[in-house]
């Protein structure tokens, strides 16, 4: 596939897949391109005669073709070798670090098995953490950038851990020359005015967890005793958002399930609250999960996306705009071709550690032996399943190469691959549709205020 | 043209031509944590 064009916005957009090129055209260069490849000049002026001008359906196939010889519509993919030839070493630069295997919180949806990965509740001690910071600055190589991510479990049960870990970080990564930043990911509930204050001085980036409207949280992110958490974690995190220093990174981040098939409200209810970073995420869960979402459930899923694309451009217009993580594409930039070839670097480029040291190729394969890489205490990373990973990018995925969004998601997330195909290489289908509903939302947003 | 407006000149071929540096943060770490997207990442070599 060379083209993807689709409606939306009231704007007819093309995506040119090989090279990137995005254009906005009209109805006649629209239906034009239906039959560009297939059919010939004539033949094309044939089938559109009774629907346009003929001087219309010339001009649009002019059109088109300047643009073919610019290299801006119908290019081949140029990408392929790179990533075929790049047999260069890997460097480990980012890792998960799951500070604790236990939450005080018992959220329906939990893929960590409500924070101990179905394995015992455990804390991180301060010598694995150091033996993990160790690791990743030794495998970053040539990498300057670090990227540590403090998880769970949550994170901050075990606070005291946290602050003797950065420490350590910043003096090491002083000493070698790298740059780590920091995020912490916390379901809010243990936020006081000193850990605020920390995270805010010591994290790139923070990630709180709330699912949107009162009801919604309190049906899903329930405490042990079954009681909703909405009414405690609202002012806190309201808080830490007010506290955060403004060129600083945050997300209010939830999850959308079958049961909040509406999450448009909940992302308006954030927005409402005065949250500018937000995310709202889709459940990943088996089939006979009741929350997990279903083939049935994408209409509604792709009007929610809708919504949120109009209310957007509308808020962005009246000077009251928000990012929505999912839709924060910088269609201009964003990350290199290399990036975009090469996955999410789960396995390779990025690892998950347990609070006993234990390597995986990212945390949702935690707790899978299959999939256990390692350990810090060894220091070395299992080749086999770095070189897996490493090779599981789209030009080894047969689904991705005839998808037009390739180049966007990058072949999907491995883990949910795996655990719904049994396979790296065959991406999860539902999550699939979702993606290409999102980029095209998001790429319908640059170009509706690009009109404009 | 007339009937084309082009809004992106094609930033993937273009940034071919970028070192390739892969100093970017992974896609996982900035909030998703369960779905993958990589074009919302930001570039560290611009």
């Amino acid at each position: 596939m060379k083209i993807h064009k689709y409606k939306q916005c009231g704007l007819n957009i093309v995506i040119d897949v090989n090279s990137g090129a995005i254009h906005v055209v009209d109805d006649v260069v629209y239906d034009i391109l239906d039959f560009y490849e297939e059919k010939s000049k004539d033949e094309i002026l044939n089938t559109l005669k009774g629907k346009y001008s003929i001087d219309e359906v010339k001009e649009g196939i002019e059109e088109i073709e300047n643009l073919i010889n610019e290299k801006m519509l119908f290019t081949e993919d140029m990408y392929k070798d790179i990533v075929l030839k790049d047999e260069g070493p890997s460097f480990v630069k980012a890792m998960c670090l799951n500070i604790a295997h236990d939450c005080n919180l018992r959220c329906k949806y939990c893929f960590a098995s409500e924070g101990n990965y179905h394995g015992k509740s455990e804390l991180i001690s301060f010598e694995v953490g150091k033996r993990a910071i160790d690791f990743v600055i030794k495998n970053s190589g040539i990498r300057h950038n670090i990227e540590v991510d403090l998880f769970g479990g949550e994170p901050l049960l075990n606070f005291e851990t946290v602050k003797q870990i950065i420490e350590y970080a910043k003096s090491e990564g002083e000493k070698n020359n790298k740059n780590i930043r920091f995020t912490i990911t916390t379901n809010a509930t243990l936020l006081n005015d000193e850990i605020i204050d920390y995270i805010d001085k010591n994290m790139g980036n923070v990630v709180l967890s709330i699912d949107g409207r009162q009801r919604v949280n309190d049906n899903i992110r329930i405490r042990r005793d079954g009681s909703g958490t909405y009414s405690d974690i609202m002012p806190k995190i309201k808080r830490m958002v007010e506290k955060r220093q403004k060129d600083k990174q945050y997300y209010v981040r939830g999850t959308f399930t079958h049961e909040n098939l509406d999450f448009y409200e909940d992302v308006i209810h954030l927005s409402n609250e005065g949250f500018k970073e937000i995310s709202i995420e889709p459940v990943v869960l088996p089939e006979d999960n009741p929350l997990s979402l279903k083939e049935d459930d994408i209409p509604k899923i792709f009007e929610q996306y809708d919504k949120l694309t109009e209310e957007i451009i509308k808020r962005s217009r009246e000077g009251k705009a928000f990012k929505f993580y999912h839709f924060a594409m910088d269609i201009n930039g964003g990350p290199c071709i290399y990036k975009r070839i090469s996955g999410c670097g789960a396995g390779y480029e990025y690892v998950a550690v347990t609070p006993n040291g234990d390597i995986y190729p990212c945390h949702q394969f935690v707790g899978n032996d299959k999939f256990n890489m390692g350990n810090v205490f060894d220091g070395t990373l299992n080749s086999a399943i770095s070189k897996e990973f490493k090779n599981g990018h789209i030009y080894n995925k047969p689904k991705c190469l005839d998808c037009w969004a390739r180049f966007y998601c990058s072949g999907g997330c491995q883990a949910n691959n795996y655990n719904f195909t049994g396979d790296i290489h065959n991406p999860y289908e539902l999550g699939c549709m979702m993606m290409k509903k999102r980029v095209e939302c998001a790429i319908a947003i640059k170009a509706k205020l690009s009109q404009e | 043209m007339k009937h084309i407006k082009t809004i992106n000149y094609g930033a993937l071929k273009n940034s071919i031509n970028k070192p390739g540096c892969k100093e970017c943060a992974n896609s996982c770490q900035s909030a998703c944590k369960t779905s993958c997207t990589v074009a919302n990442l930001e570039c560290e070599s611009k």
